[in-house]
């Protein structure tokens, strides 16, 4: 298996340079929320180990919001991040990418604070590395290759299928199967279609992922008589910050929401980058982080490939800490338009929601850390509406395919390689053509 | 809680006027905002107070966002309603939302054209004979001296119930729960047709528990005859027992989808008419494709049962009623979770994501907070499937529905609906294609056509078929506002007061 990483840096911008950097990058598409993937300075479509990329200008609107802590808003650099989900190692992806587009790149990180030509740009990309705190992978191990083949697959048998429907409609479903494996077969042999195998999940990687599989229940265990006399501690802690915590929901400025949805929805997937300042005190930063390692923990050995919960329109998710503490960012790649993204949070994973947003500042009351907040669905949408910011420039390896489609291309290869499936499988694998 | 006083609400969100069978709605534009308020002081607007007899005569009013301006309604006012009615259904991101690309462009749109919008339409209902009459009785000496003279008027006919296909329309309907009896908010582990007030009518609680944002006004001498807001009684409450409303003219080509369906059936009329019934989702005269179920449903009108006491529960894959099918893609008929699960346990266990693993298992929203009122009308005459396939006689007048819908959040309701179920070409974990009757076709990346249609079989392979045309078109629409009587008060007010003052 090849498992997937992600890459994000973060630059602050040259405040002078800030407008030759948006049309640098508006270069890029080739209309608005549109990247021509064979563009000039950074050809995405050329790398096929890249499964989605974006550059986006983090141009915090919210910042003001810490005035209802009495706070003093802080001035922060306007900042650069340039991220992406690739197959296998993000350094090696780095490397590849700098010796193909390392020209495009260095004019792009030129706008940037502390880039000049003679830098080497895979230290400074990696000098500039924001790791996420989460992160979300729909399906573990597949790759854009294997995306890609799969899809082809799909493609040829529905025109086989197309061409003799009326032989195969009464066909019991075992023989149905039998004749589509030797279609694939005959088709794989005469090169037009390859499924290839699965490579070898690299030790390292192995390794790794079992001490983090063992090693954070077992920091939990070891610490968990310290936790236990903690929580009550904690509790009436976060119950008071739960009351008294201010809510920040104003309704999103209208020129501000058009312009998120000019670049939305011309593709079945999205992107969505929001962005926001954590409340303060040492709980909201407790909690935050709790939640968030939970969260990337059950993402990465706990949940079913293709599921964040009941949720099976995302593709990668991440969330990173902006530059310190203060300020936070999640980015991920989503399924149908943002409503319905919406939707689907709010009702079948409102409790996550929750729990990962509730400590930013403004987010809708919330008790117990996850009952109610996004309930208050009309405050909730408008809270993320004013936090979510345009991106600038995003890729899609896979344009006009979803993650459910991924998800059946995937079953349909399956049973195509399995020699035996009981009398259900195979009728529920029929069902899928 | 207080008690809905229908006769603050206009009668349309409570009834569909159904014995007046003529019906015609006037899209206006604003020439005199003081002749227009003058008018509207005196317009006789339809309550929902129930009549007995019935009234034979009916008419409401609602406004876009332009026609409060024009009327002079404060800009601060006007920012308070919601995104979708402000910004209106023809701006281009959202119209690429909503489908309304290629033939259904708002550029080709007969009427509602970006910034083209009608300011108001006026729907007038009677009885036939006494149409005419009311209709000038209502419009009085002033109307000319209000609204531009090139008014259009939106005439329908009388189709006995069926859509202009064929098929019998208008048979399932949400019902509302007037009296907030529900105790929201709540999970919801089994489909129910009752709806909380607050999905359709503004200052109430909504399936969330929560009241939908609406302006919200200061105490003053204008907004002194509104209601208190229930949530915020300091405030005065312009959206309470007011709504949105939603109108498309959607033109039906019957011609060409009988033609498409006959040549499907190679020849076959009443095959033909099988395959319509699997793109309905329902047979000619309304029937559904699944059985009707023992078991109620709340909320299902008792004259109706034989025809919606279903669910698709016992049809999980779709080989009784498509997943596709026009009525399955618009209400799918679910609840919160799926499968019923009684234990919390169990609850818990989905919510994490290790229920059902099946493929085609929980892809459908929940459908409690998708609903929509359905109030439109047909246009055009009757043409019975087998003479449309017959070749037309030449200039034949189209066909088409004014649709009309209630909901008192466009975004959620309307707006989903038409975006993440009908033109959605994945929609259930489909592909290549949109709602059969309402899809615009139009190519997605890396897929040039979205005309196919799939039956799943029992156990066999699925029927596919595929080169479905565009058999609806737009051809106009807007987002309106249909205010409580309160607040239409307030806009034929609205300004006069300041201008007493200076």
């Amino acid at each position: 298996m090849t498992p997937q990483s992600g890459f994000m840096m973060l630059a602050p911008i040259i405040r002078e340079r800030e407008t030759e950097l948006r049309q640098l990058l508006d270069s890029m598409n080739r209309g608005p929320g549109q990247v021509d993937p064979n563009n000039d300075l950074l050809p995405f479509g050329e790398f096929d180990a890249l499964h989605f990329a974006r550059f986006i200008i983090l141009d915090d609107k919210t910042t003001e919001d810490v005035r209802v802590y009495g706070l003093t808003p802080r001035t922060y650099p306007l900042y650069l991040a340039f991220l992406g989900d690739v197959d296998g190692d993000a350094n090696a992806f780095l490397g590849k990418l700098i010796k193909r587009a390392g020209k495009g790149l260095g004019r792009i990180f030129s706008c940037c604070h502390g880039f000049s030509s003679s830098s080497d740009l895979l230290a400074w990309m990696r000098q500039h590395d924001a790791p996420a705190i989460a992160a979300y992978v729909n399906w573990r191990g597949r790759t854009v290759r294997q995306i890609r083949e799969e899809a082809a697959l799909y493609e040829a048998l529905e025109n086989y299928i197309e061409k003799n429907a009326s032989a195969f409609r009464g066909l019991p479903p075992r023989e149905l199967h039998a004749k589509l494996q030797s279609f694939v077969d005959s088709e794989k042999s005469a090169g037009r279609l390859t499924l290839s195998r699965e490579s070898p999940t690299p030790l390292g990687w192995q390794i790794r992922n079992l001490l983090h599989m063992i090693g954070l229940p077992l920091l939990v265990l070891i610490a968990s008589p310290l936790l236990i006399l903690a929580a009550p501690f904690y509790i009436i802690a976060l119950r008071h910050l739960e009351k008294t915590d201010p809510e920040v929901c104003p309704t999103a400025d209208q020129k501000h929401s058009e312009d998120l949805s000019r670049i939305e929805d011309h593709d079945v997937t999205n992107q969505f980058s929001a962005m926001g300042s954590l409340k303060p005190g040492l709980v909201r930063l407790l909690t935050t982080m709790f939640v968030l390692k939970t969260v990337n923990y059950g993402a990465r050995h706990i949940t079913r490939p293709g599921r964040l919960g009941r949720i099976r329109s995302i593709h990668f998710a991440r969330w990173v800490f902006i530059a310190g503490r203060e300020r936070m960012i999640f980015c991920s790649n989503y399924d149908g338009s943002v409503e319905s993204y919406m939707d689907d949070f709010i009702n079948k994973t409102g409790f996550g929601l929750n729990a990962s947003f509730s400590n930013g500042i403004g987010y809708p009351r919330t008790n117990w850390l996850v009952l109610d907040g996004c309930i208050d669905e009309r405050k909730y949408k408008e809270y993320l509406r004013r936090h979510t910011m345009p991106t600038q420039v995003w890729y899609k390896a896979y344009p006009g395919l979803t993650a459910v489609d991924l998800e059946r291309n995937t079953r349909i290869r399956q049973g195509v390689e399995r020699s035996s499936m009981t009398d259900d499988e195979t009728r529920d694998w029929v069902a899928l053509l | 809680m207080s008690q809905v006083d229908y006769a603050d609400v206009q009668g349309l969100l409570r009834f569909g006027y159904g014995h007046m069978t003529s019906a015609s709605y006037a899209l206006v534009r604003v020439k005199s905002a003081t002749a227009a308020k003058a008018w509207l002081r005196s317009a006789p607007v339809t309550t929902a107070v129930a009549q007995k007899p019935p009234p034979k005569t009916a008419m409401n009013i609602a406004f876009t966002a332009p026609g409060l301006e024009a009327l002079g309604v404060t800009p601060s006012v006007i920012a308070a309603f919601s995104h979708e009615f402000r910004g209106g259904m023809a701006q281009q991101s959202r119209a690429r939302q909503l489908g309304d690309i290629g033939h259904n462009a708002p550029s080709n749109w007969k009427w509602g054209r970006h910034k083209d919008e009608p300011h108001a339409v006026v729907m007038f209902f009677a009885e036939p004979e006494q149409f005419s009459s009311f209709v000038e009785t209502a419009k009085g000496d002033i109307w000319s001296e209000a609204f531009e003279h090139d008014v259009t008027w939106l005439d329908t006919s009388n189709l006995d119930g069926d859509e202009p296909f064929g098929f019998a329309d208008g048979i399932s309907q949400p019902q509302i729960d007037w009296e907030q009896q529900l105790a929201r908010p709540c999970t919801q582990l089994g489909y129910t047709n009752i709806v909380a007030l607050g999905e359709f009518l503004l200052g109430y609680r909504n399936e969330y528990g929560k009241i939908t944002d609406r302006p919200l006004l200061e105490p003053d001498a204008a907004s002194a005859g509104l209601l208190d807001a229930e949530d915020t009684p300091a405030k005065k409450d312009l959206g309470r027992n007011g709504t949105y409303l939603v109108m498309r003219q959607l033109e039906q080509d019957v011609r060409g989808f009988w033609k498409f369906l006959y040549e499907q059936a190679v020849g076959n009329l009443t095959e033909a008419a099988k395959l319509g019934a699997k793109m309905v989702g329902r047979r000619l005269g309304g029937d559904p494709l699944v059985p009707i179920q023992a078991e109620s449903i709340p909320g299902i009108d008792p004259n109706t049962v034989k025809q919606n006491q279903f669910t698709y529960e016992a049809d999980p894959l779709g080989a009784g009623c498509p997943f596709g099918a026009h009525v399955r893609r618009t209400n799918p008929r679910n609840s919160d979770f799926p499968g019923r699960p009684f234990s919390a346990l169990r609850k818990l266990v989905i919510m994490l994501g290790f229920g059902p693993k099946a493929f085609y298992d929980d892809l459908t929203s929940s459908v409690r907070f998708h609903r929509i009122l359905r109030r439109g009308r047909e246009y055009g005459s009757e043409l019975l499937p087998e003479e449309a396939i017959e070749p037309p006689p030449p200039n034949e007048s189209p066909r088409g529905l004014h649709f009309i819908c209630l909901n008192a959040n466009i975004l959620r309701q309307f707006e989903f609906l038409q975006n993440a179920w009908i033109a959605n070409t994945k929609f259930s974990g489909l592909t290549r294609e949109s709602d059969p009757l309402l899809g615009n076709r139009a190519p997605i990346s890396g897929c040039p056509a979205t005309g196919n249609f799939t039956m799943p079989g029992k156990g066999t392979l699925p029927r596919r078929v595929s080169g479905l045309r565009q058999f609806v078109t737009v051809k106009g629409g807007a987002y309106f506002f249909l205010p409580s009587l309160r607040a239409l008060r307030y806009f034929a007010e609205t300004g006069t007061e300041a201008r007493k003052s200076k």
